[in-house]
């Protein structure tokens, strides 16, 4: 196999992997899109939270990995539940523009709790996974990728199966259809409210874990990163988990070989932008995504 | 005593001031303004001219957002394009000060034009999201276009001369600043008493039901795109002769967001509120500074958590203000101005 195959099968499977992350973050967007029509623009700081939390209880307290990663999770259920009630119910029926930047307030104020207590340098990440690459045919992988893969499809069959079979999954489903007829049904709206930034906030966790993982440490900009899931979800439409997942690795791999391809000629950064590119010009194609649903107005 | 606003026509409706006395405050506080560069030590005027800055932005988003309800998240990259367009008009064409900060401006209102495009398609939400994107694609071009900017290593503004007197210090920028504050505050005030005003307003309200009363949506909403990025391209042009150096650095996403924040804590589709906001924006980290210094002597460790102590206290006073006071500081400053015209016989 030629040398170029093979670099563009590297950046691809590197894309896949990272894209696989996306997906977890962009599901957990959809979720709360979904049930509630809150636009989460925190999504980075979610992350960031998560994988802050995961370091802290790993190597800063240095709890065995089967007590630290329930307790991160408890925590990040805990962040959920305090940003639902305490800050986005009470502005249930506000103008977007209020809660787009009730979403931002509480995103800075995770930050700056963040930074206050852990500070902002860098941390490294526990080393989870073995350093040395394997070949898959003639491509080397890295096994951090790999893993991180497999625990995002894992992550997101769990949940494809959560919203088909369970009785929860379904109120969820149901309440995100048509929020007075899941009412009428006897479904506790409040509650899944709740529930769905809850396991927004479980996903972006497990996200930031990942992340962290593959990058080898964490930072303050992991949020960047964070912000990719607009482009992710504008491809897929802000309201279709399925399109979540596809548009993740999509735009996992369009930034991987975007940046492969054009940093040496533009120099350098194009993986940053090229998402933003791409949400543009979905945008002005297809407002709703590939698998979004219309919205049409009628006077 | 005034007991209520009656209105019989629509001249006394539009009218800018009801009474007097208003304009005798804000005469005095002209005055104030024109001698206070001789009393304020360097740091304050530094603020200042911060403030300044911030206001004019501010007004300029809050018309696109406030009062054309059009959710932008771009005011960083008018700001960033109006200061480097000045900055490079300046330094690379020789260009002087007072052609080129206008025509920086006008830069602005043309990206502004093209950000304003997707407004015709999409609305709320999705304009946000469109003009995030618009933001990041904007700061890549500015941090690699190296030849024109210099990206991160950062350029220089050298300070233009006015009759003679060369712009450098505080106080002379502070007249400048201070001289487009002032007729920029006035344009917008009055930009409300027109149809152009009254057609944004009417596009906020319902788009639907202004483009059926005759309101142009293609007009409209792109006048308020290059309104408003015209403002952020001024307030860009006066921020390259304040710092007099330009890095990508000072226009993060966090910037468009404070700008947000200024016009939620000030008073969406208030002019006032746009000057409270900036106001009380570029005065918090201030006020968060001096308290840590005065406690350093109690807690020496206080001065290194500024920086997260901001984020926090600017987190809440936002989420505070949109649960309890959605109209903002503009509104606290109607009812107390009301109790005390009203006061002792309040109905």
């Amino acid at each position: 196999m030629n040398e170029h195959l093979v670099f563009m099968l590297q950046l691809v499977i590197t894309g896949i992997a990272v894209g696989g992350v996306y997906s977890l973050m962009a599901l957990g967007f959809v979720l709360i899109f979904k049930a509630s029509s809150v636009v989460n623009f925190g999504p980075g700081e979610l992350v960031l939270f998560g994988a802050y939390v995961a370091w802290a209880t790993i190597l800063n307290m240095k709890l065995p990995l089967y007590v630290a990663l329930p307790l991160t999770l408890g925590v990040a259920i805990l962040l959920g539940l305090v940003i639902e009630r305490g800050v986005l119910r009470p502005l249930i029926g506000e103008p977007t523009i209020s809660v787009i930047m009730v979403t931002f307030g509480f995103a800075s104020v995770i930050r700056g709790f963040l930074n206050m207590t852990w500070g902002s340098d860098t941390r490294p990440f526990p080393v989870l996974f073995s350093q040395q690459p394997f070949h898959l045919g003639p491509v080397p992988v890295s096994p951090v990728h790999l893993w991180s893969f497999v625990g995002t499809l894992a992550l997101l069959t769990a949940f494809t199966l959560f919203f088909r079979l369970s009785l929860t999954g379904m109120a969820m489903r149901a309440t995100a259809d048509n929020q007075q007829v899941a009412l009428s049904l006897g479904v506790s709206v409040k509650w899944i409210f709740a529930l769905s930034w809850c396991i927004a906030t479980v996903v972006s966790t497990l996200g930031g874990i990942i992340l962290g993982s593959v990058r080898g440490g964490v930072d303050f900009s992991l949020a960047d990163l964070g912000l990719k899931v607009f482009p992710v979800v504008i491809l897929g439409g802000l309201d279709s988990v399925a399109g979540a997942i596809i548009g993740g690795v999509l735009i996992g791999v369009l930034e991987n070989l975007s940046g492969g391809y054009l940093d040496p000629i533009l120099g350098g950064g194009v993986k940053e932008v090229a998402p933003f590119v791409a949400l543009v010009m979905i945008l002005m194609v297809r407002p709703y995504g590939f698998f979004g649903k219309r919205e049409i107005e009628r006077v | 005593m005034k007991c209520g606003g009656f209105r019989v026509s629509y001249r006394s409706d539009e009218r800018i001031f009801d009474t007097p006395v208003p304009i005798v405050g804000l005469v005095l506080l002209l005055i104030v303004l024109a001698v206070l560069p001789r009393f304020a030590g360097t740091y304050w005027l530094d603020v200042l001219n911060r403030i300044g800055i911030a206001i004019i932005g501010a007004i300029g988003l809050n018309i696109l957002v406030g009062y054309t309800g059009q959710i932008s998240i771009g005011q960083a990259a008018f700001l960033a394009v109006g200061a480097y367009s000045t900055a490079i008009f300046e330094v690379n064409l020789g260009v002087p000060f007072y052609l080129a900060i206008p025509l920086g401006a006008l830069t602005a209102s043309g990206v502004g034009l093209i950000f304003g495009i997707p407004s015709l398609r999409l609305k709320g939400l999705y304009l946000a999201i469109a003009t995030l994107s618009a933001h990041f694609i904007t700061t890549y071009v500015i941090i690699h276009w190296e030849s024109m900017t210099k990206g991160v290593i950062g350029l220089m503004v050298p300070p233009p001369t006015v009759f003679g007197l060369p712009l450098d210090s505080d106080a002379r920028v502070f007249y400048l600043i201070y001289a487009l504050v002032v007729p920029a505050t006035l344009f917008a005030k009055n930009l409300f008493r027109t149809k152009v005003g009254r057609a944004f307003i009417a596009i906020r309200d319902r788009d639907v039901a202004a483009s059926v009363m005759g309101v142009s949506l293609l007009r409209y909403k792109l006048l308020a795109f290059v309104i408003s990025s015209f403002y952020a391209g001024l307030a860009g042009g006066l921020m390259a002769h304040h710092s007099r150096i330009l890095f990508p650095d000072a226009f993060t996403l966090l910037v468009a967001i404070d700008y947000l924040a200024m016009i939620i804590i000030g008073g969406m589709g208030s002019i006032l509120g746009s000057i409270l906001g900036a106001v009380f924006m570029t005065l918090l980290p201030e006020v968060l500074k001096l308290t840590a210094t005065s406690l350093t002597s109690v807690y020496p460790q206080g001065f290194g958590l500024i920086a997260s102590a901001r984020d926090i206290v600017f987190g809440l006073a936002v989420i505070f203000f949109l649960m309890y006071e959605p109209q903002g500081l503009a509104r606290i400053w109607v009812r107390v101005r009301s109790f005390w015209q009203l006061w002792p016989y309040a109905y």
